[in-house]
């Protein structure tokens, strides 16, 4: 059993984290004293307590000084939590790069229905539902769906992000070591959503490479070519890891291109009327 | 011929699942007992004459609450499947009833959760609000009737409408949709979800949200226009002002949920691409229109729960409202606001850091007013002589169990932390945290507050506060384990999870909770009944059982259909404390001064009008194009017979009301 979000194992979850602590503490420094003030004048001036019987004042009803204190301690709270909200949002875009030395790795996600295609372009090769990678690299995912929109999400890494037919997110994370970690879909896509889990594993530069290296030589991993994908393509859940000892080259831009088509594309048969 | 007589009606269509045959014969016992009790006790004609066919906005409330009580209870029975299903679906044990897991296969477990979401927002919250509206708002601002009768009760019939279409797919279709409460494409269109569910949530959105739009039109119609002479904008009761700033909401942001969810059902029905994700369809588009409704939705949920809180603080601290010129423009600014935030539900859409940036601080934003009620709730208690009754009970669980919410609310507005908490159990969490405190709670405040104005004895105090009690425990052991499986990683709408996740323990104690809030519910039921049955002890003889501070508290308990025998007048805020102390006493008014009063007459006119929506609608959900079609046609007919309908009141002459008058305080001594 892990802590999720509380256990973050890479940058961008580990600023995510101190965000969302950060951002509780400064709430509860307003809410805190508040709920006090509520419940400790809920007893005090309860009807019947004669400690307080003579302060009984019904026609109070406040000044306008007051009621510019209201608003004002809200809105210095807001003020602050806006300028880290402007900050963070920007720091944390999940389109921008992990500033690294190291050159990232690119790995090309495609939700299918209901399981995770993942095509390393730089190595050949694709995997289902097993992302290897190395830590301390970044790792930069270009993300389309031939599937309904789907959410790609490893919490331990950071961010999610929404996988979508016809167009392209982005996401950048890094492990800042080794270890497996649990992905998942967030958004519900149909009857496989629940198994749409996949593991992430983050290994040593070397350890990937001789993984490539493996699922290449793999004489039980086959080739993903176009026919092999649209078999892949058709749903199915709780699908276990599989491997491709190549992929085809065009194979991503060809499942972002394909709900582009103008109307001869495939997926419009089955209209009614 | 059989296409165009039935269109895509099978005899498949018939209930033959478990669930569906269940349902459908728990409908049918249903309505078999009621209509043999209704025959046995011959009240068939009561039925139809003193209630069914009213324009009276009290009856129409009344009706209003028992039908979102009794969809209170469906929505409450999907909540209780699901979490059945969350304690027991962990790992490989073995499923029951035919599922792989647990015992509800994926799409009927997604098709509850969707029921589920809809009702208890379109069926039970706004069911309620448009009640209390109904019943209260009135009241308030010294008006006999709503500007729209008739329109009043045909907002109240396509409610009734929707209510029962969104149950309909039990008898006729045996599924749902299995999308989600909003039901986004590309998931919702044809391509991936064939079938009549996605149309049968179409089709019962757009019926109650029609009656929804005329009872926002009508609200707003007659806050504005149809105050006691003297009653300014700003000497509104705050209950007042909250529904006008939500029914202002249900004006602007209905019409969105209508056009975006007809250009879905467009792509399904003629094979259209507004949201497809071929031939130029985008169905981002719809996220946004989507929640361009959904967050104002939101507010129009709890917003009036603010103005019931109002009222309950102050009348229970024996004090008026601290702030009141700050609480109006609070609830105006939340209401303007939430029209500004609809892109945070969706930061991990990919719109770019500058515009989630924008629409997160615009969010933080929306704190701001409603941390200012909380001060001036706290400031009104502040030397009050408060008295723990139900309500105030109701409104101190709210403030605590709120504010958490808001933080949690707050801390999903910073794109940075959403991008980790989107679509997990915590984002369920914040938002039951704030339906259950602010609507809920609110709303069982404004029943037990406002319960003697319409029967005329007030509800148990002893099992009312158990109740709050059961509700307040449950409440907490139900959705903290959410907030902390949010935490570890857990999402929503997983009808199962490995066994490693170690998740399984939150999930069970989460499903007590939902059994301490089902002994909750029980405990508000068993409260009516004994209050029911001692009610000649707790006999509401003065109108004014708790000292309330506005108009309705000025009229006799049970409050005649006539409302007010004399037209009230207002100089002031706090109109009948004011009244009261200028020495005012219950009794009848001054001989002299009662008036003829003009009534609405009751019609049946909205019933049959909704009926053939209804019938529209079925037609559209199958395909059966001559039902559309005279369904449509029968409800536009209906409109015009009703609109050359000139003998629509009726005179009540003064001395009638002032014999009624007289009576009702003199049952009362």
């Amino acid at each position: 059993m892990t802590v999720g979000v509380f256990d973050p194992q890479g940058p961008i979850a580990g600023q995510e984290r101190d965000l969302i602590v950060l951002a509780i503490g400064l709430m509860l420094l307003i809410a805190i004293p508040m709920l006090i003030l509520l419940y400790t004048f809920a007893w005090r001036y309860r009807a019947g307590n004669k400690k307080s019987a003579d302060a009984y004042q019904p026609d109070h009803v406040g000044s306008f000084g007051r009621q510019l204190l209201w608003w004002c301690i809200p809105a210095t709270l807001i003020a602050v939590l806006a300028v880290i909200n402007w900050k963070t949002t920007h720091a944390l875009d999940p389109f921008a790069p992990i500033p690294s030395s190291t050159p990232p790795l690119t790995v090309e996600v495609v939700a299918l229905q209901w399981k995770w295609l993942f095509i390393y372009p730089q190595q050949g090769i694709a995997t289902v539902n097993w992302l290897e990678f190395p830590a301390r690299t970044p790792v930069h995912f270009l993300l389309t769906a031939d599937a309904p929109m789907s959410s790609f999400w490893i919490p331990q890494l950071g961010s999610q992000i929404y996988a979508m037919s016809a167009m392209q997110t982005q996401l950048y994370l890094e492990a800042s070591s080794t270890g497996e970690f649990v992905g998942k879909d967030t958004e519900i896509n149909g009857a496989g959503y629940a198994g749409m889990t996949f593991t992430a594993d983050a290994v040593s530069e070397s350890d990937f490479n001789a993984w490539v290296a493996g699922v290449k030589a793999s004489s039980s991993a086959p080739a993903l070519t176009m026919g092999a994908y649209n078999a892949l393509a058709a749903p199915s859940a709780y699908v276990p890891p599989a491997f491709y000892s190549s992929a085809d080259p065009n194979l991503y831009d060809y499942v972002l291109m394909k709900y582009m088509v103008p109307s001869s594309s495939p997926v419009m048969t089955g209209m009614k009327m | 011929m059989e296409h165009f007589l039935l269109g895509d009606l099978t005899w498949s269509a018939l209930p033959h699942q478990w669930f569906t045959v269940g349902a459908t014969a728990t409908i049918v016992a249903g309505l078999a007992v009621l209509a043999g009790l209704l025959t046995y006790l011959k009240k068939w004609k009561w039925l139809w004459k003193e209630w069914l066919t009213s324009t009276d906005p009290k009856k129409i409330g009344i009706m209003y609450i028992v039908m979102a009580s009794v969809m209170l209870f469906r929505g409450g029975l999907d909540a209780a499947m699901i979490w059945l299903q969350q304690a027991m679906s962990a790992g490989n044990a073995p499923g029951f009833l035919g599922a792989a897991h647990g015992y509800l296969d994926a799409n009927h477990f997604q098709q509850i959760f969707t029921a589920h979401g809809d009702i208890m927002v379109f069926f039970v919250t706004m069911g309620f609000f448009f009640g209390l509206i109904n019943l209260i708002v009135p009241l308030q601002i010294g008006a006999r009737d709503l500007a729209f009768p008739f329109m009043n009760s045909l907002g109240f019939w396509l409610y009734v409408a929707g209510a029962v279409f969104i149950n309909m797919f039990f008898v006729i279709g045996g599924q749902f949709a299995g999308s989600g409460w909003l039901s986004l494409p590309p998931l919702s269109e044809l391509q991936y979800s064939p079938g009549t569910g996605i149309d049968y949530w179409v089709w019962s959105l757009q019926i109650s949200g029609l009656g929804s739009l005329l009872g926002g039109i009508n609200f707003v119609a007659t806050i504005l226009k149809m105050r006691a002479k003297g009653m300014t904008l700003m000497k509104m009761p705050l209950f007042t002002w909250t529904s006008l700033c939500s029914m202002v909401l249900v004006i602007a942001s209905f019409p969105v949920l209508t056009i975006t969810t007809l250009l879905l059902w467009a792509d399904r029905f003629f094979g259209m691409h507004f949201f497809t994700t071929t031939a130029g369809g985008n169905p981002m588009l719809y996220v946004n229109l989507i929640w361009m409704w959904g967050h104002p939705e939101v507010y129009i949920l709890v917003i009036p729960a603010f103005g019931i809180f109002s009222e309950v603080v102050s009348t229970f601290s024996g004090k008026r409202i601290f702030g009141y010129v700050s609480m109006v423009m609070a609830a105006i600014g939340i209401t303007l606001l939430s029209f500004l935030v609809w892109l945070h539900h969706f930061f991990t859409m990919g719109a770019g850091a500058d515009v989630d940036a924008f629409f997160g601080i615009m969010t933080g934003v929306i704190a701001i007013p409603t941390a200012v009620q909380i001060f001036n709730w706290i400031a009104t208690m502040y030397r009050g002589r408060i008295r723990f009754t139900t309500p105030m009970m109701y409104f101190l669980g709210f403030a605590g169990i709120f504010t958490m919410g808001g933080m949690a609310g707050v801390l999903l507005s910073i794109p940075g932390a959403d991008f980790e908490l989107h679509n997990s159990l915590f984002l369920v969490a914040h938002f039951h945290t704030m339906i259950v405190s602010a609507a809920l709670f609110g709303i069982f405040a404004g029943i037990t507050y406002w319960f003697p104005k319409v029967t005329g004895f007030t509800l148990n105090e002893r099992i009312g506060r158990r109740a709050f009690w059961l509700w307040v425990v449950g409440y907490f052991v139900s959705f903290i384990p959410l907030y902390i499986l949010g935490f570890l990683g857990a999402t929503r709408r997983l009808d199962h999870y490995a066994a490693s996740t170690g998740w399984q323990p939150l999930f069970i104690t989460a499903g007590v909770g939902v059994l301490i809030i089902a002994a909750g519910a029980l405990t508000q039921v068993w409260q009516v009944i004994v209050s029911i049955r001692e009610r000649d002890e707790h006999r509401d003889t003065t109108g004014d059982p708790w000292g309330g501070h506005s108009l309705e508290w000025s009229t006799p308990s049970p409050v005649p259909y006539y409302s007010f025998a004399v037209a009230p007048e207002v100089d002031s805020r706090d109109a009948f404390w004011e009244m009261k102390k200028r020495g005012w006493k219950p009794g009848p008014a001054a001989p002299g001064t009662y008036k003829d009063i003009v009534m609405a007459k009751n019609t049946g006119m909205a019933i049959y009008l909704s009926g053939f929506v209804f019938l529209g609608a079925f037609g559209l959900v199958w395909h059966i194009i001559w039902l559309a079609v005279a369904g449509i046609g029968g409800a536009i007919a209906c409109f015009i017979i009703q609109s050359f309908d000139e003998d629509t009141e009726y005179i009540l002459p003064a001395a009638e009301v002032e014999r009624l008058d007289r009576m009702a305080w003199e049952r009362n001594k």
